[in-house]
């Protein structure tokens, strides 16, 4: 386990649970545009947490005690959520993150083997980081690339169709200081902290960089193309519309007409699971959310043990 | 239709143009033309072409997209929200990510489209925080929508106003479920709510909020610009229009296919180029794991959203994932459930404890260590969940088991005596030669 280097107070080796004043004043600024983007700020707090983690590379007891000032909410509010999520870290994470999925799919396709490559080679486990602090190797679920089985992903960038060969390939580079790119991403993986200030809102640049699609996403495609698959076209029944419409010219756009009112049924078809619990009185919104908060703030005040 | 079904590319029709998710690229393909044409209308019009499209949700459950629009109360002058479900996690399932890193664009307008018809003046998009190029996209493309007056203040001068904002989530399968995701979005752990009330009456900050799949909101611009008709001219009366159909796994051409619902699994295959050569198809997901697995007696059911359920599972999301003989259902099962076990929220009891038992009793049975009640705990254990939790996670978590033991009782039985990799050894099924190095050791555990 990697030594945990976050400021402390003299003397106790207890963390300090601030940030000085110039860093607390630049990331101040920062948390004042991410809170900006939202009607109610406490939608902050995601965003917040990747800021944090962009600053110290995870989510410190400084970093609790800054998101909790700046939402004017307890420091255990903060760290419950914080603990609720896999991509906050509650130790010093590596500079770069891989990731292998072993989900089923990945796993049967080979992620299953690299997974134990890479946990031989790198002599460490699930959510453990190198003593160079350069990796952290963990095991990831399903991220959305099953047709490009097995996948790996380094600091959330994809690489795919790897196999225990490559994926060793990668990660060496990465121990040597040396760049690596994705097969779907920018042209080199950023780090642990760069990518965090990106999630918490903060583009980098690099939107124009990399491929569009890899070579599955367009096989539908390409296909369709290479037979002369089309879908019916729609400017043909653009055209066939308007005629039909040309007596009735359109209406100037309103801003906000209501559709009709129809409340959905409890234990209609509209979500998931719509099973009403039999008997439960009904609350309304308000109600719930006044229970909500009074739960958030009547749980035990723990969240500095953790460091 | 004719006999042989063939593709439909609509969503992903400028995938291979160079810089697709650049506003140049989209205008110059035809984008926008729907807002342009959205915002000449009168709002309920553009929900009831919606309606008449027969449009279903794209992200699983299936449910008709305008009418989830109409369930909205009257306007009582207080905000209204439309939340983007961009959560893509459901083991399988791979259209969301593939189609905003493309053509991110296709998105933005859809939503404003949807925002202008519900009369929601601030939308977001919540994209799940693993994907980080996705978001760089995400974000580019909101900038620059906002660039050309698409978002904005007096969007292309309609007097409409619409802030959008792409919000990263940080690693929570549970948050693709609606509820939770509303949660995970007002900053607070995402778990699911008791509904109803049910979004559309108290949603985001409890006001009246419509929650979309990435997919359903994407087919919006389409369906405005050729109108309801010309959607319904592909896929059934009762499962229209086009939908991206993600094979995965033992196909010789894994990938995105985009065709109208109620094309066959055997047909996709066949685009695919069949299954890994030297191997037979042994089972499937029609959408993700969620979904009661599927062998080959099912490759000629049509994939509209009543066909795959009559047959006993669910359309989903329509994540085909192919495993072929190569592989034990056991397996593949046990790690389905270790899933489940790490992403249930915790909220629920049966849901909580229940998939930590279900994944003990299906680790042992996958280390040949079974016992010979465990096929009946499993199905008693699934009883107890199924239906019994807040949302659908628990539920989830119980079709694989009780559709494999259905279709491969003979290999549950199996499992009180071999270990999964003694029948099925691992090197086979993977796509290239290794030796398994821990071959019989509990596998999954995190």
């Amino acid at each position: 386990m990697t030594a945990i280097d976050h400021p402390r107070i003299p003397g106790s080796g207890r963390p300090r649970a601030a940030y000085d004043d110039a860093t607390r004043e630049r990331l101040a600024a920062d948390a004042a545009q991410v809170v900006a983007r939202y009607p109610d700020p406490r939608s902050a707090l995601l965003p917040l947490l990747h800021l944090v983690q962009s600053e110290d590379g995870y989510v410190s007891p400084a970093g609790i005690a800054f998101c909790a000032a700046t939402l004017d909410l307890s420091t255990a509010q903060v760290s419950a959520v914080a603990t609720f999520y896999t991509q906050y870290k509650r130790r010093p994470n590596g500079e770069y993150t891989v990731g292998v999925c072993t989900n089923t799919l990945c796993a049967i396709m080979g992620g299953d083997a690299i997974w134990e490559d890479l946990t031989d080679r790198l002599g460490i486990g699930h959510d453990e980081t190198t003593a160079d602090g350069k990796i952290t190797l963990e095991r990831i679920e399903c991220n959305a690339a099953c047709d490009y089985a097995p996948v790996m992903m380094i600091n959330w960038e994809f690489f795919d169709n790897q196999t225990p060969d490559s994926a060793a390939e990668v990660v060496g580079r990465l121990i040597a200081g040396e760049p690596v790119a994705p097969t779907r991403g920018p042209s080199r993986v950023q780090t642990f902290k760069q990518v965090s200030r990106v999630l918490a809102g903060f583009p980098d640049g690099l939107a124009d960089e990399g491929v569009a699609a890899g070579e599955p996403t367009l096989r539908g495609l390409r296909l369709a193309r290479e037979n002369g698959w089309t879908a019916p076209s729609v400017d043909a029944a653009e055209r066939d519309a308007a005629q039909e419409q040309q007596a009735e010219p359109a209406a100037p756009a309103a801003t906000s007409t209501a559709p009709a009112a129809s409340a959905p049924q409890p234990g209609g078809e509209q979500s998931s699971v719509d099973r009403p619990a039999a008997g439960a009185p009904e609350r309304t919104a308000e109600q719930e959310k006044v229970e909500h908060r009074a739960d958030d703030t009547s749980k035990p005040a723990d969240s500095e043990k953790e460091s | 239709m004719a006999d042989a079904t063939t593709l439909t590319p609509v969503l992903s029709d400028r995938w291979d143009a160079d810089r697709p998710w650049d506003l140049g690229t989209y205008e110059s393909r035809g984008g926008y033309r729907g807002l342009r044409k959205a915002l000449t209308m009168d709002a309920a019009d553009v929900v009831t072409t919606v309606k008449d499209s027969g449009l279903r949700g794209r992200g699983g459950a299936g449910f008709p997209t305008g009418m989830k629009w109409g369930f909205l109360p009257a306007p009582d002058g207080g905000p209204r929200y439309l939340v983007v479900n961009a959560d893509e996690s459901e083991p399988g399932t791979c259209k969301d990510i593939p189609l905003m890193l493309a053509d991110p664009q296709l998105l933005v307008e859809g939503v404003a489209i949807t925002s202008y018809a519900i009369g929601c003046h601030h939308a977001f998009i919540y994209l799940r925080g693993e994907v980080v190029h996705v978001y760089r996209r995400l974000l580019h493309a909101v900038e620059q929508a906002y660039a050309q007056g698409y978002l904005g203040k007096n969007v292309l001068g309609s007097g409409y106003d619409l802030d959008v904002t792409v919000h990263a989530g940080a690693g929570a399968y549970i948050c693709g479920e609606e509820t939770a995701l509303l949660d995970s979005l007002e900053g607070r752990r995402g778990q699911p709510r008791l509904k109803p009330p049910f979004p559309a009456v108290a949603g985001l900050y409890a006001r009246p909020t419509v929650v979309n799949n990435v997919e359903s909101i994407a087919s919006v611009p389409g369906i405005l610009v050729g109108g309801s008709d010309w959607f319904r001219t592909m896929g059934t009366d009762r499962s229209p229009g086009h939908g991206l159909f993600s094979l995965s796994g033992h196909v010789q051409r894994p990938g995105q296919y985009e065709a109208p619902l109620g094309i066959t699994m055997r047909e996709l295959l066949a685009m695919a180029g069949g299954v890994r050569e030297g191997h037979e198809l042994k089972f499937w997901t029609p959408g993700g794991s969620s979904t009661p697995i599927f062998t080959a007696e099912h490759l000629d059911v049509p994939l509209t959203y009543e066909e795959v359920g009559a047959a006993g599972s669910m359309l989903g999301t329509r994540a085909l994932q192919v495993f072929d003989d190569s592989v034990s259902v056991v397996k593949a099962v046990s790690r389905w459930t270790q899933f489940y076990k790490h992403e249930s929220c915790g909220k629920c009891t049966p849901c909580r404890e229940g998939t930590f038992w279900l994944a003990q009793v299906l680790g042992r049975l996958e280390a040949g260590q079974g016992t010979s009640g465990d096929i009946d705990l499993l199905l008693d254990l699934c009883d107890n969940i199924l239906g019994k939790a807040f949302c659908a996670l628990g539920d989830g978590a119980t079709s694989p088991i009780t559709s494999a033991i259905q279709y491969f009782r003979d290999e549950f039985e199996a499992g009180t005596h071999t270990p999964a990799d003694v029948l099925f050894p691992p090197e086979r099924a993977s796509l290239f030669p290794y030796t398994p190095r821990r071959s019989g050791q509990l596998a999954g555990a995190h």
